[in-house]
């Protein structure tokens, strides 16, 4: 849609400034081509994430809580943001950039339901972190394979039902027989979930959007960091 | 099956995987005694008003009629096509029973108009099918004939497809017919609604081609007539209706056809619907133009910082 605009011409700044315009419109090849016209013009990669990428979705995740976005608009923008992050990612673990963080993220069992649970996946992709989603119906063991494989940083853990939230405790028990509970941020959502259940399961803290999830999680990874 | 009509700088295309098309129906003197009168005296203000407001109103095509009586209808008709192509970019559709009026629109008009209408009776088709071929435009075809409108809904289906075939055998290609069903006031014809939705299958499926019905003749002589409109058009919508000829400034018939098309996947990420929601917002704010990109991205920029 920037048939007048030529971004080659475009000082840097106004260059950031519409690649998170075309984010937060869900334009991906536009998208595409201004991450590839910052890194030629010797931007690092982490810096374009940060400043062009990121910058852009929290914008979107903030104007979802606030309902002036609405979930085809979240959707496209985060697949915008996934067309950057195809340039973005191998050239990230090439030049050793500083990771956000890692999260797993699932349905517990018993559970199919992950509309919202893959809006906070995409959302946290938006905002940098490496996401392993396992998707619907995961039981224990499910969630301590992708724990031994991926050694995250968060655990995310989703149900919409009321019969299936109580096995959340069963992870988190598991998560504290095995010793790793503490090295870990344990992060619940879901309909029927609150912070008292996260509270008294021994969650960290309890996401009522995806806009929350990506907040929560950044401020509790600036704890972890600090705690080293 | 896919219709297009075109004015000179906007193409319409109807079709089942397409957003359903408002046929804008103000533009018509016929129990307007006061626009009948400012037609006939060559005051043509308020039809440049109906247009624009159509138009913005989400109308794609707008329906011209110059049916006034002991008027010169096809002078008339000239001046009401050429007003409208003045002020909308839209394409027309041009609404007369007078073969020289349809001729007298379609010569000023410029591009691929709808003929609205021919009927099934053999005099009707032998006089407008001709000109539909002349002037490479589409028609509405209505399904009745000699006989009348008939209540069994498998007689109007064989009228139907009497119609396409007369229009092969002028050379008309079949996806510049366009089938209207005919609906009853179901205040009097109690399975007028059925009637119509087995037709709308029966000629998406059979013949192929697209549909058009007015979207307000269902509820005649019955209270609360735009919830009763709205539930026709979305059940007609699933049956198989591609447009219909109706006011597009009235809000539930808007929504009806925006939520039809979400719900047909039609909408491609809902961004019809959002957008119309978010001039709703806007205008009952008194803001005007909220959803052009520009006033997006310094909204969007204010809350950045």
């Amino acid at each position: 849609m920037n048939d007048e605009v030529n971004i080659k011409d475009m000082p840097i700044d106004e260059l950031l400034e519409l690649m998170q315009d075309d984010l937060y419109d869900g334009y991906a090849d536009e998208v595409v081509a201004e991450v590839n016209e910052a890194l030629s013009r010797g931007m690092t990669p982490y810096e374009v994430l940060t400043q062009g990428l990121v910058a852009g979705m929290d914008i979107v995740g903030v104007d979802f809580r606030d309902g002036v976005l609405f979930v085809p608009e979240v959707l496209m923008a985060a697949k915008a943001m996934k067309a950057g992050m195809i340039i973005l990612r191998p050239l990230l673990a090439e030049t050793g950039a500083p990771k956000v963080g890692t999260l797993v993220i699932g349905t517990v069992k018993g559970d199919i339901h992950d509309i919202g649970k893959n809006l906070v996946a995409m959302m946290m992709e938006g905002a940098g972190f490496e996401v392993i989603n396992l998707g619907i119906n995961n039981d224990v063991d499910s969630f301590m394979g992708a724990i031994d494989a991926h050694n995250p940083d968060i655990i995310g853990m989703s149900a919409l039902l009321t019969t299936t939230m109580p096995y959340m405790r069963t992870v988190v028990n598991t998560l504290k027989e095995k010793g790793i509970r503490r090295d870990l941020i344990v992060l619940v959502g879901g309909a029927p979930v609150n912070d008292a259940f996260a509270e008294d399961i021994g969650a960290d803290a309890c996401c009522r959007d995806a806009a929350v999830a990506v907040e929560t999680a950044e401020k509790l990874m600036a704890i972890k960091r600090e705690k080293g | 099956m896919e219709t297009i009509i075109s004015s000179k700088t906007q193409t319409v295309i109807m079709g089942p995987n397409q957003p359903f098309t408002i046929i804008g129906e103000r533009i018509n003197p016929t129990g307007r005694k006061l626009l009948a009168a400012e037609m006939a005296a060559g005051d043509f203000s308020r039809v440049e008003r109906d247009a624009i407001a159509q138009v913005q109103a989400g109308a794609r095509i707008l329906d011209v009629n110059a049916g006034i009586p002991l008027a010169d209808e096809p002078a008339i008709m000239a001046q009401a096509v050429k007003t409208v192509m003045a002020v909308t970019d839209v394409p027309l559709s041009i609404d007369s029973s007078v073969i020289a009026a349809l001729e007298s629109g379609l010569q000023a008009y410029e591009g691929k108009a709808l003929v609205n209408s021919v009927t099934g009776e053999d005099e009707r088709l032998a006089a407008v099918l001709p000109l539909i071929k002349k002037y490479g435009a589409a028609v509405v075809a209505i399904s009745n004939d000699e006989t009348g409108i008939s209540e069994d809904p498998d007689v109007r289906f064989a009228v139907a497809k009497k119609i396409v075939e007369r229009a092969m055998d002028y050379g008309i290609p079949k996806e510049d017919v366009i089938i209207d069903p005919l609906v009853m006031p179901i205040g009097a014809v109690r399975y007028g609604g059925r009637q119509v939705f087995s037709i709308l299958r029966r000629v998406q499926e059979e013949l192929q081609v697209n549909t058009v019905c007015g979207a307000s003749n269902i509820s005649f002589g019955l209270p609360n007539r735009p919830v009763l409109n709205a539930a026709f058009l979305t059940m007609a919508i699933v049956s198989g209706l591609t447009s219909a000829i109706t006011n597009p400034t009235a809000p539930e018939l808007r929504q009806a056809m925006l939520a039809a098309d979400v719900m047909m996947g039609n909408d491609e990420n809902c961004l019809a619907w959002i957008d119309y929601d978010r001039r709703r917002k806007a205008a009952a704010q008194g803001d005007t133009a909220p959803t052009d990109r520009e006033s997006r991205r310094r909204r969007r920029r204010e809350r950045a910082r």
